[in-house]
């Protein structure tokens, strides 16, 4: 019965392993409610200043600020990643990883070198292995992250691309499509990008007040707003893909635990059988 | 021209407001504008205060808006708003008490920072006030 021992204690501690699971898998659902509820919430915030600044990038305004510019040639790319800050999420940021090296190997072949801000603690110790050129980086944002603790990481990048050592900075994130898919995306952030919703060739709006004041506001704004979004949506991937993960985890448990239950019966069937026919055996004997 | 266009009311928060109008007034930072379709492009700035719809079957909506924006294109209006609400979400016993708040930074200040949170406050808080008589007037 020594086999049937190891199996009982492989199935105890499989038990164990399993009930972490699901009460992860239990508190990542009612976060992820909460979550993905506030991601809807702001959502339309975020939309509306991206149509407004796509407008804006579009016309033709009597003042153009630093941030509006086209630069003639790009070098260099600020990257502002946005990750999770706890693991147990399944692929959710090894997926971005990747598809942020892929397009990062795909810059270095044009020549274009990257720079990086980490949003997250993954992020973090994923380029301290890998290697990259941080700028910035902000560890354990939680759960419920603040503008004002996002944004001095930002800074950094916005003050890079004021100087001119990026002519270029991309939002590195997950969007959610549902609670079942993340998707990795690259989103330039600066310089402005162009809707083409708008069909007339020449216009400029009407300002009030001056020009300058609104349009610095305004973009302030956007790039706030922007980040912000970005980092709720993670949060809401994170938890979401948290929970599934779990949820695959615990249903593998699940199904160890049958066939160790299974071999455990096979097991000790066998020494009963084996027993009686020693004692046959050996009655016959006498 | 067409007699409606369609206009979006968000805050930070959340969206407040999005459907046909055949009117806005707002509070622009350089004075009280009303917008009809068909208005030229416009962006400004947003002061404390009531905005006004006149939807599609002609009754009025009030809302309260803290400060913002406020975009026009020919495909409709978006009012970015820093805080807003349904007018009638607005307490009027909180407003009172807002700017009695206010009014007390004021007379306490120390310093010009101070000054300006304050004299911010009061705006909001008298905007606040405006709208909540509007809205009165509005019912009568």
């Amino acid at each position: 019965m020594a086999a049937g021992r190891e199996i009982k204690k492989k199935i105890g501690s499989i038990a164990n392993i399993r009930k972490v699971t699901s009460a992860m898998q239990m508190v990542a659902a009612s976060k992820m409610r909460r979550t993905q509820e506030r991601m809807r919430q702001t959502r339309p915030y975020a939309q509306k200043i991206r149509a407004i600044i796509g407008h804006l990038a579009q016309g033709n305004p009597e003042y153009s600020n630093q941030f509006m510019n086209e630069p003639d040639s790009v070098a260099n790319i600020g990257y502002v990643v946005i990750s999770t800050d706890k693991g147990q999420c399944g692929g959710l940021n090894a997926n971005l990883f990747r598809v942020l090296l892929h397009e990062m190997q795909e810059q270095r072949d044009r020549s274009v070198d990257s720079q990086l801000a980490l949003i997250g603690n993954k992020a973090a110790t994923f380029f301290s292995s890998v290697g990259g050129n941080v700028i910035a980086a902000v560890h354990d944002i939680g759960e419920l992250p603040e503008l004002k603790e996002l944004i001095g990481s930002i800074k950094v990048v916005l003050d890079q691309f004021v100087q001119g050592a990026v002519q270029r900075v991309n939002v590195v994130t997950n969007t959610f499509v549902n609670s079942m898919t993340q998707r990795p995306v690259i989103r330039q952030l600066l310089p402005l990008t162009k809707t083409d919703d708008l069909t007339s060739q020449y216009w400029d709006y009407i300002y009030e007040p001056e020009a300058n004041l609104l349009i610095d506001g305004l973009i302030q704004r956007y790039i706030e707003s922007q980040i912000y979004q970005a980092v709720i949506e993670n949060v809401a991937c994170e938890q979401s893909a948290r929970m599934i993960a779990m949820k695959n985890a615990t249903d593998n448990a699940d199904n160890m635990i049958d066939e160790l239950n299974l071999l455990y019966n096979n097991v000790r069937q066998a020494s009963i059988t084996q027993e009686i026919a020693e004692i046959v055996g050996g009655a016959a004997a006498t | 021209m067409t007699s409606t266009m369609h206009c979006d009311i968000v805050n930070a928060e959340e969206e407040i407001f999005s459907g046909l109008v055949q009117m806005i007034v707002a509070n622009g930072s350089d004075g009280q504008l009303g917008i009809y379709p068909g208005h030229a492009p416009l962006l400004t700035g947003l002061n404390p205060g009531p905005v006004r719809l006149r939807l599609e079957d002609g009754t009025e909506e009030l809302f309260f808006a803290s400060g913002g924006f406020l975009e026009v294109q020919p495909n409709g209006v978006i009012v970015l708003a820093d805080t807003a609400i349904r007018a009638h979400d607005l307490d009027e016993a909180k407003a009172k008490e807002n700017q009695e708040r206010a009014q007390r930074l004021m007379d306490e200040q120390t310093s010009e920072i101070d000054f300006a949170r304050a004299s911010a406050l009061l705006a909001e808080a008298l905007a606040q006030q405006q709208t909540l008589e509007e809205l009165k007037k509005h019912k009568r």
